[in-house]
């Protein structure tokens, strides 16, 4: 009896291992699934405002629109339907608050009830105009011609390049200045952490002595350790009034204060990956080198670090995709301007900044909501892959050196 | 040019960069805590925040990350923890080993906003949880538990096979053997590793943002199913959305000298650990 139990009991816990082994599998198949079923949505979608349509003018040849298109109409930077594909005439803007112009309250009724006529009037008089309104006034026998604005799709959402998802009547939901602010800032922290961190590995794995080692090994821990909301407030509170005062900016809230902080961030993951990588140097190929007279520095630079060049290749990698992830110190220092990045000292906005800033006002389930999310996908693949080419790497590595 | 010379030079550039590593974290820790110090003292540690958190202390932000730290702590070290002695000592090597192990290191190369999202979206929405220490004990869980399942198979690894064969040949099964001749070497390994995390879980400021934290409580929570503050949030709303940005900045130091402390004192305590463990280990 007491065998049984104890045989059940370890068949119990020996599947709880296993189910437990397999927990990380599925958290990331349900991350996939997650984000993907809470985003997908917004693909296929018109990004008018739920309710209201754009109409024009019967005559106007004009069939759709971009997201884009729509949006410099209304902000009044396109003035002339010639440049969006219609006949050579001004665009004349209307919106519900405008129907006062063009009629009496007594001529709308005291209950609006007479406004679908008016605006159906107003459409059909101006050849020009495009109107923003509510899709209950505009019934059978409204005269104008509902204009199209293009559905969402992948391209648009990876290659346009404005980020307006409040923008009224039509959100734009272009993510190429958030992938490149996102890689702008990433790259030059590297550029910046690289240097350092490769030197300071040789320097603990190579020539300091164990003292000095001591002291450095718990110096990398605890910048790995301190939060990264303490880096972003460091960075808020020095870095960038100094960089404002040193190149004269009117604010310091610039990419450059997020490279330096991110480079910061990402040094202990480069120090130390690129530390394993130079120990597993064999003590052979050292000597050998040693042997035929060459010094120590030669040894470095000659056999350590190419031999070792692969892992820390795959450090610097990672590195960038800790960056690339990174959210709250970014957040706080980048000045989040959703604009194509062109120098360092202006603001940027990356794509984990632009999530974490958003998310809490965008109303669930609206297309704005589900955007985030498909950038959190995004965001997700890219890590994805820069952990796959570092399993890659790695592993060739491991074969290479059995 | 003289070869010696060359070396001086090669080696005196890495030490000046790596001083300059060195001075990188001095310059931060030194801010913080010059700043800090004088910020902090019982009071501030032990009272609400007054006058739109101007004045007052962080006791609810404390509580909160004490809450959610505890939280996905009980949620991750078990899972974790037998996770590791999955991957460790029971998955035969080959593909199923592999995938989990390379789907370990992924999910710890998410980002911390990803895990916001997803808390979010299952937590939150889908399992109804709302915005609650639940929710974000679970995220935060998520979060670390690729850290515990890999502290654990550091420390399952550093046991010598010699103690595993030695309890095989007295006649214990595989279990017998995980549970009362590996576990309890491997136990203060795994600590180290655990205190670590809490010291990681306790500055996560993205993953709660949407899961639990609250800008401002007047009261301290009664259930899981309630909001808190929380220290790392409180420090980003403080130095960022405030109103008075300006008179809160001391509250804002004194809130990073708190966060920065809980970082040191856990990483003073983890390579305390590891100190008197590699002593123990010599004198066997």
């Amino acid at each position: 009896m007491k065998k049984i139990i104890s045989y059940i009991i370890n068949r119990i816990i020996t599947a709880l291992l296993y189910i437990s082994g397999s927990i990380t599998s599925i958290i990331v198949i349900l991350i996939v699934i997650f984000l993907f079923s809470e985003g997908a949505g917004m693909f296929g979608q018109e990004p008018t405002e739920k309710g209201f349509i754009l109409a024009v003018n019967k005559t106007n040849k004009v069939s759709h629109l971009s997201a884009e298109q729509t949006k410099l109409i209304f902000d009044g930077e396109i003035t002339n339907w010639q440049k969006v594909g219609g006949k050579n005439d001004s665009i004349i803007l209307f919106r519900m608050d405008n129907i006062t112009d063009y009629f009496t309250e007594e001529q709308i009724g005291e209950n609006f009830e007479h406004l679908p006529a008016c605006i159906s009037k107003v459409v059909d008089s101006i050849p020009g105009i495009i109107a923003f309104v509510g899709k209950t006034y505009t019934d059978k026998n409204f005269a104008g011609k509902e204009l199209k604005v293009d559905k969402l799709t992948v391209r648009d959402f990876l290659f346009g390049q404005l980020w307006f998802p409040t923008a009224h009547p039509v959100a734009v939901f272009g993510a190429l200045p958030l992938l490149l602010g996102t890689f702008w800032v990433s790259i030059f922290a590297i550029l910046f952490a690289l240097p350092l961190g490769l030197a300071t590995a040789i320097y603990i794995a190579e020539v300091a002595n164990p003292v000095v080692r001591n002291i450095l090994k718990p110096v990398i821990e605890l910048l790995a350790g301190i939060p990264s909301v303490v880096y972003g407030f460091f960075g808020l509170v020095v870095v960038v009034p100094f960089i404002q005062s040193v190149f004269n900016l009117p604010v310091g809230e610039t990419a450059f204060a997020g490279s330096i902080i991110l480079g910061i961030m990402a040094l202990p993951t480069i120090i130390t990956i690129s530390e394993d990588a130079i120990r597993t140097t064999p003590r052979s190929m050292k000597e050998a080198s040693l042997a035929l007279g060459a010094n120590h520095w030669q040894t470095i630079f000659r056999v350590i670090l190419p031999y070792s060049s692969s892992g820390i290749t795959a450090g610097a990698i990672l590195g960038i995709g800790r960056a690339i992830g990174e959210t709250m110190a970014v957040l706080m220092v980048t000045g989040n301007a959703a604009v194509m990045p062109h120098t360092l000292l202006e603001p940027v906005r990356t794509i984990p900044a632009t999530i974490a800033a958003e998310l809490g006002e965008a109303p669930q389930g609206g297309l704005h909501y589900e955007s985030l999310f498909i950038l959190g996908c995004v965001l997700f693949l890219i890590t994805m892959l820069v952990n796959l080419a570092v399993e890659f790497i790695s592993r060739r590595n491991k074969r290479v050196a059995s | 040019m003289n070869k010696r010379i060359k070396q001086q030079i090669a080696f005196w550039t890495l030490r000046i960069m790596s001083s300059i590593v060195v001075l990188f974290l001095v310059l931060i820790l030194g801010f913080i805590i010059s700043k800090g110090i004088g910020v902090i003292n019982w009071k501030f540690l032990t009272t609400m925040p007054e006058d739109g958190m101007t004045k007052g202390g962080i006791y609810p932000a404390i509580i909160g990350t004490f809450c959610l730290v505890g939280g996905s702590m009980l949620f991750a070290f078990p899972i974790g923890v037998m996770s590791g002695i999955f991957i460790h000592e029971y998955a035969p090597n080959g593909f199923f080993k592999n995938f989990v192990q390379l789907m370990t290191n992924n999910l710890a190369g998410v980002p911390s906003i990803v895990f916001g999202l997803f808390g979010m979206s299952l937590f939150v929405n889908k399992l109804e949880f709302g915005d609650s220490i639940l929710a974000g004990s679970l995220t935060l869980g998520l979060l670390v538990l690729p850290v515990v399942i890999r502290t654990t198979e550091e420390a399952l690894k550093s046991v010598n096979d010699s103690f595993r064969l030695a309890s095989y040949g007295l006649g214990a099964n595989k279990l017998q053997t995980i549970w009362r001749v590996v576990l309890p070497i491997a136990t203060p390994n795994i600590i180290t590793g655990l205190i670590l995390s809490i010291g990681r879980v306790s500055g996560e400021t993205a993953p709660i943002l949407f899961t639990v934290a609250a800008y401002y409580l007047p009261t301290l929570p009664d259930s899981m199913y309630d909001q808190v503050m929380a220290l790392p949030y409180h420090l980003y709303v403080l130095s960022t959305s405030g109103t008075n940005i300006k008179e809160s900045r001391d509250m804002a130091y004194g809130t990073a000298l708190v966060l920065v402390l809980i970082v040191l004192i856990a990483n003073l305590v983890a390579n305390a650990i590891r100190r008197f463990l590699s002593k123990k280990v010599k004198m066997n």
